[in-house]
């Protein structure tokens, strides 16, 4: 038998309005538990306000191998960036 | 008078929540899981937060220019007014859990009162610290289900436990003389009133956990009145040593 816990991934929303962002990952035993681990180790410091749990089984990733063909080919197509405007100078922020 | 039996009832509310957060701060770096392990510290800093809020208090209805370390760190064993539950050992995770578990269920109650007590001081930490209890319970309930509802050996060591610890359940229903008057004064609660609540809740969850209650149970009492189990001394001996062998010591 498999004593260790499974492993689930967290996503905490900083502030009501922003995305949540992936934390970190921690163990649980079921979806309950992994929630109020996560309060416990990620919001002790008043980091959220709101909680997604995810079993990291159920995450499936991209192949590191794939890496070239999935990525690369993004890298001399410069033109799919916005670089190619003159900004008004009374335009901040961009 | 007045003073001095607010001050005492201070105490005793401090006390329950001292020794069980001094009690789960054993266990820092020694929870069965990481993250269990943070989870149970940081119900003892809960604890100690609303420790300080009691002693602070206390010491300023004392008036005797004593600091809230001072009523925390240096008194003897039988001033001490904490129930004999808090204090009884952290044996194994089923015990932490039960011990944890039985005393949420109360502290939920009581706070639930002391919101409305006619100390507005008591209302106000108790209105703070009801939402910290409230997890608490949550906590401690859902694992207890998850012990006595678990494998055959979990059931077995979650009924020990509830079998060890019942016992010292009902002294916290049982008015010593300081809740008699915190009571009548309305600073304090009737304790007979939530007794009713503490045992459905607490048969309710015992149930859903896949275990029993101790039928015919001889209750123990003692703790308010500062007659305390024999692992009183040792947890103070913890507690106090640095002031004891380092007068006035901070850090």
């Amino acid at each position: 038998m498999n004593k260790e816990w499974p492993i689930w991934e967290i996503f905490i929303r900083s502030k009501n309005g922003l995305e949540h962002r992936h934390v970190g990952s921690l163990h649980a035993t079921d979806s309950e538990m992994a929630i109020q681990n996560a309060r416990d180790v990620y919001t002790r410091r008043q980091e959220g306000v709101s909680v997604w749990v995810v079993e990291s089984k159920y995450i499936t990733a991209s192949n590191p191998e794939k890496n070239g063909e999935l990525f690369e080919p993004a890298k001399d197509k410069v033109y799919r960036h916005p670089t190619f405007y003159n900004l008004p100078d009374e335009i901040k922020h961009m | 008078m007045e003073k001095e039996n607010l001050y005492n009832y201070l105490l005793l509310l401090g006390d329950n929540s001292m020794i069980l957060g001094q009690r789960l701060g054993e266990l820092c770096g020694h929870g069965p899981e990481l993250e269990t392990d943070i989870a149970l510290t940081n119900i003892s800093l809960d604890l100690f937060g609303q420790v300080r809020n009691y002693f602070q208090y206390a010491a300023e209805v004392e008036g005797k220019e004593r600091t809230e370390d001072d009523i925390a760190m240096l008194r003897y064993e039988q001033q001490y007014k904490n129930a004999l539950l808090v204090e009884q050992p952290n044996t194994n995770f089923a015990h932490v859990i039960c011990r944890q578990f039985l005393f949420d269920v109360y502290h939920q109650l009581l706070l639930n009162e002391l919101v409305n007590s006619k100390d507005e001081t008591i209302s106000a930490i108790a209105s703070k610290s009801i939402k910290e209890v409230d997890y608490h319970f949550d906590f401690s309930s859902t694992w207890l289900k998850r012990i006595g509802d678990g494998t055959e050996e979990s059931n077995h060591k979650a009924q020990e436990a509830l079998n060890q610890l019942w016992r010292y359940s009902m002294e916290l229903f049982k008015e010593s003389t300081i809740e008699a008057w915190a009571k009548e004064t309305g600073v304090g609660a009737d304790l007979e009133k939530l007794k009713n609540a503490y045992l459905s809740k607490v048969k309710e969850v015992v149930a859903e956990a896949n275990l029993e209650l101790p039928v015919e149970e001889v209750m123990q009492f003692g703790g308010k009145e500062g007659r305390h189990t024999e692992y009183m001394g040792y947890i103070l001996a913890d507690f106090q040593f640095m002031q004891r062998a380092y007068p006035n010591m901070k850090w």
